[in-house]
């Protein structure tokens, strides 16, 4: 398969470059490369729940900031670093796998609205359990050693290789069972069921992985930002940011996600740098705009039209002015 | 013959409304048997009852010796009941093939893709739609719909497989193909219960009828007398039109 080989090879140029920022860029370009991976892993696991299965979850800022949590205090308890994330990691995973089992049940609207009180009822617990916590005030993260360019470097490397994991999740879970049985499940959950498919299984492991790496990414994140609280751990905005990239790129394929965080991150922050006080605004009026005319994503664009139209529209200019002569 | 599916007083009442009550019957390995009554009287209940779609309010179903009354729908399906449904249901934007396939891997004896792609195939090959494996199951005629459902549920490799009506909506040659198609299924040892209203159809393929009525098993038996017995032409016609039509039996 050409496109696929084109498609990978493209991935590894963009993975190779984001890689390659901490000796070729200043330290704002690390972080935007930073902020890219984190974001291509939440998409790519959101794709699993939303884009596969169908089910329109707004729990990733729950399961961001459990992976904050976990990891902060595992830490300032002496466990060690890799440990602490990896206990970030499994602990959101079982949080999900059990939650699902109970709002899976929903479906459509009611779950997305489910889902999203989760978010909501997670971030209150953490604020009002202030011995445990912190509550309001926050958590300071022990640092990570070493100097500034050394520790982004660092954290860039652990967030690609989250990345990493998480697209050869996609891509195992695409090809094999589960992501058949997911397929199914989401264009018609009933036949789905009477042909087999132990559906509510399926669904919650879907949702376990749509969890997982973003407890990890959220664990990095803490220890990366060396300070959590409740209000930035669990944003709203994040919870709709990671649906929006995977919807911008293309739901349900392999590497939509990556392309969906990938643009959006960028023009976050071309609008922030360039119209301080419109960004948002404007932001938003792309999203509507791209929901509207590009519903199946970017990457399902019929780029060969597009690209034949645009040499018609150039020749068409190119004969104009000799007919004019 | 051993029983290979039995249902024994099963009952379900939605609210105060008693869908079906008190159906007891056996079917044996290899039969065709057909299940018939008027709109409403409960049979595509009785189906969803049998696969675990509804809970039953009273009674058991038993499965090859084994009790199943509490089954769920995909339990069912790996168990070897399967069942097509009145409402074509396939997997839309999916290829016909990989509609088949679904059917193979995860109710059906497949364990990897590539086995279920190939028993997918077969089964395809069988019901006639060997040439529209690759087109999207949303594009395919309702005759052919009715076939993917057929297809889809073979590659289950069933034991019983309950029929929910898939003669409907289907015109007088495509019913002919789909009664061929339907022998050519039992001849293969599967076990038929075939559900319909149109009794014209299950008549010439039954070898057995039941004939439900107002959730209550009214009449069982061979296809002919059945026809014949009166609570079941009063079912069909009403009490009034039961009598004329006596009348005129008797007087002709």
């Amino acid at each position: 398969m050409p496109r696929r080989a084109l498609a990978l090879t493209g991935l590894a140029a963009w993975i190779g470059l984001l890689a390659a920022t901490p000796w070729i860029a200043d330290n704002y370009t690390v972080r935007v490369a930073i902020t890219i991976a984190m974001f291509s892993a939440m998409a790519l696991s959101w794709n699993f729940i939303g884009g596969f299965t169908g089910y329109p979850s707004f729990s990733t800022a729950a399961f961001f900031g459990i992976g904050c949590y976990v990891g902060a205090l595992a830490q300032r308890n002496g466990v060690p670093l890799v440990l602490a994330w990896t206990l970030a990691t499994v602990g959101v995973a079982f949080f999900a796998a059990a939650l699902g089992a109970i709002i899976l049940r929903l479906k459509g609207h009611y779950f997305a609205i489910g889902s999203i009180a989760v978010v909501e009822v997670v971030r209150l617990i953490v604020s009002s359990w202030g011995s445990v916590t912190g509550g309001g005030d926050g958590l300071n993260v022990p640092l990570l050693q070493g100097s500034p360019d050394w520790v982004a470097a660092k954290v860039l490397y652990v967030m690609l290789a989250i990345m990493l994991a998480a697209f050869a999740a996609t891509v195992l879970v695409d090809r094999g069972r589960l992501g058949f049985g997911l397929r199914c499940i989401n264009q018609n959950e009933d036949a789905a069921d009477m042909v087999g498919i132990d559906t509510t299984r399926f669904k919650i492991a879907a949702y376990a992985l749509s969890a997982l790496f973003c407890g990890t990414v959220g664990a990095v994140y803490a220890s990366w930002v060396g300070y959590i609280d409740p209000t930035d751990s669990f944003s709203i905005l994040l919870t709709v940011k990671v649906p929006v990239m995977v919807l911008l790129g293309g739901a349900g394929t392999i590497f939509g996600p990556i392309v969906g965080a990938g643009v959006f991150v960028l023009l976050e922050e071309f609008f922030w740098a360039n119209f301080l006080e419109w960004n948002r605004a404007i932001l938003g009026g792309i999203i509507v705009f791209l929901i509207f005319f590009l519903p199946g994503g970017i990457l399902r664009l019929d780029y060969r039209r597009l690209l034949r139209r645009t040499l018609e529209l150039g020749k068409a200019k190119q004969k104009s002015p000799e007919a004019a002569e | 013959m051993s029983a290979m599916l039995r249902l024994e007083r099963v009952s379900k009442a939605f609210g105060g409304i008693r869908a079906v009550s008190n159906v007891s019957f056996d079917l044996s390995e290899g039969e065709i048997v057909g299940l018939i009554g008027p709109n409403g009287a409960g049979k595509t209940t009785l189906v969803n009852l049998i696969t675990g779609v509804h809970p039953l309010t009273a009674g058991k179903v038993v499965f090859a010796g084994q009790d199943v009354t509490r089954q769920k729908p995909y339990q069912a399906a790996r168990r070897g009941l399967a069942r097509t449904f009145q409402i074509v249901q396939p997997f839309p934007q999916m290829t016909v093939l990989e509609n088949v396939a679904a059917g193979a891997l995860f109710g059906g004896a497949a364990d990897t893709m590539a086995e279920a792609l190939a028993e997918a195939r077969r089964e395809l090959a069988f019901v006639g739609l060997d040439r529209l494996a690759d087109t999207p199951a949303a594009s395919l005629t309702l005759p052919n719909r009715k076939r993917l459902e057929l297809a889809k549920s073979l590659a289950m490799r069933p034991k019983v497989l309950l029929l929910d009506e898939v003669n409907a909506g289907l015109n007088t040659g495509e019913i002919d193909g789909a009664l061929d198609l339907i022998r050519q299924i039992a001849a293969r040892g599967i076990t038929i219960l075939i559900i319909e209203h149109l009794m014209k159809v299950v008549l010439s393929i039954s070898e057995r009828i039941l004939v439900l009525h107002h959730g209550e098993l009214i009449a069982e038996g061979e296809p002919r007398a059945v026809v014949e017995d009166e609570r079941v032409i009063e079912a069909y016609l009403g009490a009034k039109f039961a009598a004329r039509f006596k009348q005129e039996a008797a007087g002709a």
